[in-house]
């Protein structure tokens, strides 16, 4: 008996040690990985490249920090000016726009606000001005600063002049759904982890359309001259991959429902 | 001041033994001689066991404890401490634990297990053994390192008469091959048998120290004379 | 309420009977870097408690309170501490592990090694205090009796590392983050379970917990089974009962 539980481990241990094939680490964001989209491109890259992609998800803040440290070789987040700032600092090679989704406000059916229609500030001053409650993921990620950069063109300032429902989790986004399904309030979402959100309890999407609502992707490489180690090679193949023909195509033709969720913008 | 064989194998001397705010034990002197079957009587709580650990030198103390060279001491405790193992490995373990080089090991542990009549038993847990068994056991765990003096602790205590007399034979024995003993029991019949020396002790103090003979025959102090007096009948 | 968890049980249920590749890879996944991390930690974990039961130096006793103190790390802060080790802007970055599994199995060992050290410790304590004077006799040095007791007390030792054990599976921060709950690489039963309930899908989430539970019940079971077929050839002095952590 014994005996067997040490075979076992040894065989394990030789598992944890074996040489991994071709592989690159990409810090992405929880509401991408949630939508599904990395389930679809990136079997995809591996066919064409034969190179094994690790997702690491966290909210947009993190995933740049992560690759600031290293410890990821390309980032795909969507929060433009934070990926400028990173590039600017000297952590990322260039910036490659990828693709493009939307925002969308969900809150209860009965919309006590008044905020549906196709207008994501003016919805944003109906909610405040009614106390209505907010849920706000407060993390740093990309859907965060996007709701932030909203709250500013309504002329609302959330820190200094929180309004009266307004509440910040510090959470992702499927947490932050789950507060307001059960607490029928307001929130930002990206459509993707959305369509793919199975508590909903009675909310709806009432805020869409809105131009100011796309969200924009992009890929970066991380720089080899910060951090030697990165497996720049491989991170370079993705990108030209990713914003080629054939990686435009695949994102295109993801579908939740029969629904496109990602658009695709490479820079021709 | 190291001793002679010739002079005494341990000897205490003013020795006291403290635990906390108790005394165990007051000034005891006293010098344990080669060849000696030496029993340590009194009631309960009168500081035997103590006294026994004391020479053994396992105890923190007051006052010296001088040992010959050499000497080589083992143990049987009054509940003695078997491992979760098998009979044989327990013996394995004491003859390795003495540092007997590990050639002659398996021959002195059959030996011993022999000596006690425990030789089926050898690959049995040594704990689902009798209490006899058990105290034979602890007994060939001691005489297997060949130690030169051999403490006992009530070796006979819980024991029935078959068990008892069987134990008694094996320590007349081990006596017989120049082991020197040092034995405390409540029994005084067993004490008039094996001893050649009786201490009686009474409240920590080494009241009483005779060879049998004159332990038995002459008249005691006081507190000596009504323990005897207390412990009938003599043919036990 | 009662729904949910009707229709969680009835998830686990099918995914049980479907043998979902993906899910025996996490499940395996699960197993495997746990057990290890508590072999590991049994490994050193009990021999400093057996150490540390029986030595005697100045500051001993503050020793043993911080190991006692260790028993209410939060896994979180173990992870953190870890991923803080083998970022690769940390000393042991250029090891390359974080976010494998490797990773993941030093976090837990590192958990639970004050789990184990700090019950057996107490554990031969116990033992020592009572028959350690018998052994020193029979000329064993204090940490040689420490270890003989260990094998004299293995039953409990059984226990102390089941106990590790039910700490490493059902911990979620520390392999969160030092292994980024990476899909097909480093996902385990908690941080799936942790992935689907921030994705909504509650039934689900609720279902791999009972999956989880019934894993680890499989395989109390099965110790359970082995412990008796041993225990039917000694009319079993019952194993020393476990103490209570401090």
């Amino acid at each position: 008996m014994v005996r067997l539980i040490l075979a076992c481990l040894a065989l394990f241990s030789a598992f944890l040690a074996h040489a991994q094939d071709k592989f690159i680490v990409m810090a992405s964001t929880t509401s991408t990985e949630q939508s599904g989209l990395f389930a679809h491109l990136l079997p995809a890259f591996k066919a064409a490249s034969g190179i094994d992609i690790r997702v690491v998800a966290q909210g947009t803040g993190q995933a740049l920090d992560t690759a600031r440290r290293g410890d990821a070789d390309v980032v795909f987040v969507h929060d433009q000016a934070a990926e400028e700032k990173f590039v600017a600092e000297g952590y990322g090679m260039r910036r490659y726009p990828v693709m493009y989704n939307d925002f969308v406000i969900v809150g209860p059916k009965a919309d006590p606000a008044g905020a549906k229609g196709k207008d994501v500030v003016a919805a944003l001053v109906k909610i405040a001005a009614g106390g209505a409650p907010f849920i706000s993921r407060g993390d740093k990620s990309g859907t965060n600063a996007a709701e932030l950069r909203y709250w500013k063109g309504a002329g609302i300032d959330v820190t200094a002049n929180k309004p009266a429902g307004y509440q910040a989790c510090g959470c992702g986004m499927g947490p932050a759904l789950n507060i307001a399904a059960s607490s029928s309030a307001y929130v930002l979402t990206d459509r993707g982890t959305w369509l793919n959100f199975k508590n909903r309890g009675d909310l709806a999407v009432l805020v869409e359309g809105d131009t100011r609502l796309f969200n924009q992707y992009g890929v970066i490489a991380v720089n080899p001259a910060r951090h030697p180690h990165v497996k720049v090679a491989m991170a370079q193949q993705f990108i030209d991959w990713v914003v080629s023909p054939a990686g435009q195509g695949t994102i295109a033709a993801y579908k939740i429902g029969g629904e496109q969720l990602f658009f695709p913008n490479a820079e021709r | 001041m190291p001793l002679t064989m010739s002079s005494g194998l341990i000897a205490l001397e003013g020795v006291a033994v403290r635990f906390g705010a108790t005394t165990a034990l007051h000034g005891v002197d006293f010098t344990l001689r080669a060849g000696e079957r030496v029993a340590l009587v009194g009631a309960n709580g009168c500081g035997k066991t103590t006294l026994l650990r004391v020479l053994h030198g396992r105890l923190p103390h007051e006052g010296r404890r001088l040992v010959a060279g050499d000497l080589r001491q083992a143990m049987v405790y009054q509940r003695p401490f078997l491992l979760r193992v098998s009979v044989w490995r327990n013996l394995m373990l004491a003859l390795w634990l003495a540092g007997v080089p590990a050639a002659e090991r398996t021959a002195r542990a059959d030996a011993a297990l022999a000596r006690v009549g425990l030789a089926g038993e050898r690959n049995r847990p040594a704990r689902v053994l009798s209490g006899g068994q058990q105290q034979r056991l602890a007994l060939a765990r001691a005489w297997a390192v060949r130690p030169q003096v051999l403490f006992l602790d009530e070796p006979t205590a819980s024991l029935d008469p078959g068990a008892k007399r069987e134990v008694e034979q094996l320590i007349t024995e081990f006596s017989a091959e120049g082991m020197a003993l040092v034995m405390s029991t409540h029994n005084l019949g067993q004490a008039k048998r094996l001893a050649t020396r009786v201490l009686y002790l009474e409240g920590g103090r080494l009241v009483v120290d005779l060879a049998t003979n004159d332990f038995f025959e002459r008249p005691l102090p006081e507190p000596a004379a009504l323990f005897l007096k207390g412990e009938l009948p003599w043919s036990a | 309420m009662n729904e949910g968890f009707g229709a969680a049980l009835s998830t686990a249920w099918s995914l049980v009977i479907g043998f979902d590749a993906r899910l025996a890879q996490i499940v395996g996944l699960s197993l495997g870097i746990s057990s290890l991390s508590c072999v590991l930690a049994a490994g050193v974990g009990m021999t400093a408690g057996a150490w540390l039961a029986v030595a005697r130096f100045p500051g001993h006793r503050t020793l043993v309170a911080v190991l006692n103190t260790l028993l209410a790390l939060p896994s979180v802060v173990v992870g953190l501490a870890v991923y803080l080790l083998l970022s690769r802007a940390g000393p042991l970055g250029s090891l390359g592990i974080l976010f494998t599994p490797a990773a993941m199995v030093i976090a837990q060992t590192v958990l639970v090694l004050p789990v184990v050290a700090a019950l057996t410790r107490q554990l031969v304590a116990d033992a020592w205090h009572g028959n350690g004077e018998q052994l020193r006799s029979m000329g064993a040095a204090p940490f040689t009796a420490a270890l003989l007791l260990l094998v004299h007390e293995r039953l409990a030792l059984v226990t102390i590392a089941l106990t590790a054990f039910g700490r490493a599976i059902s911990e979620v921060g520390a392999v969160m983050i030092v292994g980024g709950n990476i899909d097909g690489v480093t996902r385990v039963m908690t941080t799936a379970i942790a992935l689907e309930t921030s994705k909504g899908d509650l039934p689900l989430a609720l279902g791999l917990g009972f999956v989880l539970l019934a894993v680890v019940g499989a395989i109390n079971a099965l110790i359970a089974l082995v412990q008796r077929r041993q225990g039917t050839h000694e009319a079993a002095a019952p194993a020393a009962a476990l103490p209570a952590a401090a």
